[in-house]
């Protein structure tokens, strides 16, 4: 019996003009377009990102360097944050979870196509809209750019006095924008996967991905709200002379930052549970096992959740909280480490005894492991208070989120990349350059963000526009810019081996990774209707128990 | 070579799942919940920190008949709904009508009080602290009230020339619950601007 028979129409299509093709993905609402131009969005933010913090770190290659101006320094900080959470990260992931939610749990489109269309058209206008700034936040005044309030944007440097022009209400505006188009595709992600799974997928069959988007979904609704109400009031204070963080009123500066890092913080965890969701997909297929530890992956998600909405107040121990407040947040900050600790042991559950195949995706994955557990250490360090009082907003700080986002969010993606590329594209990707991309880029890891804990232990403050020599940071700041040129190698080589197998690859056929889950069940890529029957599931492994009628799963499930 | 993955006869149980219209509604219930609780812990954050007058007692009356018009809104709704259910157009038209006008009538008493206290009382959301925080609340919970009015209205010029019927009490169900919600933030911002913060 043949997976491949249920959607084998394979008819290609005639070619067409170019502006047919082009008013044809503007107008799409297939979930599986629309994820792919999430994705390419995001990729190309990606790239505008990278730039600045190259401009950044080229800056601080040697003490007291004049590559750019210091107002330039604060713009690029701002924006390289801002981008980077808000145009590459949270994109590049609603576009996995758009193009891979319905075709997991065996769906035709998404609960609502046309929102899902206005969700990605909201946030690819946010991010124009912030990049406009560059030329359009001169306003009437003739100061302004780009934003350079930094990506938290703390009260009262947003206020008229001190942001003078419109350069932070862009930054406002936009992501007030972008937040409605997140929330659009959080209410989307929720209902496809409660209200269009195929016959037989209970929730307790569903892939671990589509359980995992459920719950960043979920805490998109609770968390990113906050973040758009916050602006609105920081638009009131601005456009309509409102006090809301304007201390000289009476207005408080510290509500602004509770209100931001309540949803500062759970954002981390809805970056990296997505991440989560692609080690948990990839992890089993390339160590030829079932997920280890099911429930305990899924309780130990939910658990993540509610416990991340409690820990915000940790970015504000230095701002002089109660002593109960401080211990409050101590304490479930260090909890969080059990739910991500359970998670770490599953995986490695998973892998061990298992056969493993070291392809590109699985070794993008076995460092995330590695990496992720440092951040973490990182990050309890950091959960400390006294050791917060130390070393708050120093480059310490800087090298832990990195760790965070890069180490571990950054390189699950890219390992999704190279796992679904195949079905995305339905070429294979080259295997050389793949390797080639993952051991560069984490040489180029290691060499920015290792080294970047040591000036950070060594007093250098972060968003220092430059420093004296013979402090002991000079070295440590040459190694960390050398490794960002390294990292940019490692992109360039992982775009063109994109673009080159996109064109040039070898076929990929329905089921490159003798995978188990439903979107490997159909053609590469899949059709528009996705399914052309809807599919019938009775275990968390629907392909297993097709490839392997003697010895099903639901036998043991 | 079989042209499904699994044989459909071999789903024991029957298979239902939610609406997807009821979920995706909770899910933006869930959102402006969050929107509408970060505007009330500010509220209530900000009482009594304005550092000059207008003090809430000497600005704010309590608006009784505004609010008894918007809860029985909900009672409204929640009847014409049910006739719907029953096939019973001209009483889901006359209660759909009535939800309508009591919404109305609200939204119509806050613009009066917002008139009274800008243009006699001049009293503005950059007077103080307080102006700021009420302005933005009130006028945060009116503008979802707006919403839901044209929301009605689009229902109403539908349903007057018969193209409602028995068969959309689903959708109508799904739109009444964001009137609910409507109704029961009222309730909160109602108690702590006019009770709790006077």
């Amino acid at each position: 019996m043949s997976t491949e028979s249920i959607a084998l129409t394979g008819v290609r299509e005639p070619s067409r003009a170019f502006s047919d093709v082009l008013t044809s993905w503007i107008t799409t609402v297939d979930h599986k377009r629309l994820g792919i131009l999430y994705i390419l969005f995001a990729l190309l933010f990606l790239v505008i990102g990278g730039i600045e913090a190259t401009i950044m770190r080229i800056q601080l290659i040697v003490p007291l360097n004049h590559f750019v101006s210091p107002q330039t320094f604060n713009r690029m900080f701002t924006m390289h944050g801002t981008t980077m959470i808000f145009f590459v990260a949270m994109p590049i992931l609603f576009g996995f979870a758009n193009y891979l939610v319905p075709l997991m749990v065996g769906a035709r489109d998404m609960a609502f196509p046309r929102l899902n269309a206005l969700s990605f058209w909201l946030t690819a206008f946010g991010g124009l809209f912030l990049y406009f700034s560059f030329v359009g936040a001169n306003g009437l005044y003739g100061a302004g750019g780009p934003p350079d309030v930094g990506w938290f944007a703390y009260a009262p440097l947003t206020s008229k006095a001190f942001s003078v022009g419109h350069s932070t209400d862009f930054w406002t505006l936009s992501l007030i924008v972008s937040g409605f188009g997140s929330i659009g595709t959080a209410i989307n992600i929720v209902a496809t996967i409660l209200c269009m799974r195929c016959p037989g997928m209970t929730l307790g069959k569903m892939p671990l991905l589509a359980w995992l988007n459920l719950v960043m979904a979920g805490m998109v609704l609770v968390v990113v709200s906050p973040l758009t109400a916050a602006q609105l009031m920081l638009s009131i204070d601005r456009f309509l002379g409102g006090h809301f963080f304007d201390t000289q009123a009476g207005g408080s500066a510290v509500l602004w930052m509770h209100f931001f890092w309540f949803f500062g913080h759970p954002e981390v965890y809805i970056l990296v549970i997505p991440a989560f969701a692609f080690m948990s997909e990839i992890v089993p297929v390339f160590s030829r096992r079932p997920i280890f530890g099911y429930p305990i992956m899924v309780a130990a998600t939910v658990g993540i959740a509610f416990v991340s909405m409690t820990v915000w107040a940790h970015h504000m121990f230095t701002v002089g909280m109660s002593a109960y407040g401080n211990t409050f947040f101590v304490v479930t900050t260090m909890i969080v480490s059990i739910p991500t600790g359970i998670k770490i042991f599953n995986w490695l559950g998973t892998m061990w005894g298992g056969k493993l195949i070291f392809k590109t995706p699985m070794l993008f994955c076995i460092a995330f492991l590695f990496q992720f557990l440092v951040a973490g250490l990182t990050g309890i360090m950091l959960g400390a208070a006294p050791f917060t009082w130390q070393l708050s907003a120093s480059y310490f700080v800087v090298a832990h989120f990195h760790y965070v986002i890069v180490g571990a969010i950054l390189f699950a993606i890219f390992g999704a990349f190279y796992y679904w590329f195949p079905k995305m594209s339905g070429r294979m990707y080259n295997e050389t350059l793949g390797k080639l991309h993952f051991w560069l880029f984490v040489l180029g890891f290691h060499f920015t963000f290792d080294f970047m804990h040591i000036p950070g232990l060594l007093g250098m403050p972060r968003r220092i526009y430059t420093y004296e020599p013979g402090r002991g940071w000079d070295t440590w700041n040459f190694i960390v810019t050398i490794g960002t040129i390294i990292q940019a190698i490692a992109i360039l080589i992982f775009v063109g081996n994109l673009l080159y197998s996109l064109l040039k690859g070898k076929l990929a056929g329905s089921d490159p990774w003798d995978a188990w889950t439903l979107e490997w069940s159909v053609a590469s890529p899949p059709p528009e209707y996705n399914f052309a029957k809807i599919p019938v599931v009775r275990s968390r492994r629907p392909l297993w128990d097709i490839k392997h009628p003697e010895d099903p799963d639901w036998k043991y499930e | 070579m079989s042209t499904t993955v699994v044989q459909p006869a071999s789903l024991e149980t029957p298979w239902s799942l939610p609406y997807k219209g009821l979920v995706g509604m909770l899910c933006l219930i869930a959102a402006e919940s969050s929107i509408f609780t970060i505007f009330v812990v500010a509220y209530i954050f900000y009482i009594g920190k304005s550092l000059t007058g207008p003090t809430p007692r000497e600005m704010l009356e309590v608006p009784i008949f505004a609010t008894v018009c918007l809860l029985s809104s909900s009672l409204t709704i929640h009847a014409a709904v049910a006739a719907l259910r029953k096939g019973n157009l001209a009483m889901f038209r006359l209660l759909w009508f009535v939800t309508l006008a009591l919404g109305a009538i609200f939204l119509f008493k806050t613009g009066n009080e917002w008139q009274h206290l800008i243009y006699e009382k001049n009293f503005t959301i950059s007077t103080n602290l307080f102006g700021t925080t009420y302005y933005s609340l009130v006028g945060l919970h009116a503008f979802h009230v707006t919403v839901g009015l044209v929301g009605l209205l689009i229902v109403l010029l539908l349903a007057l020339p018969g193209r409602v019927r028995q068969e959309h009490t689903h959708n109508v169900d799904t739109f009444a619950l964001y009137w609910h919600f409507v109704d029961a933030v009222w309730v909160i911002v109602f108690t702590v601007v006019y009770i709790v913060g006077r």
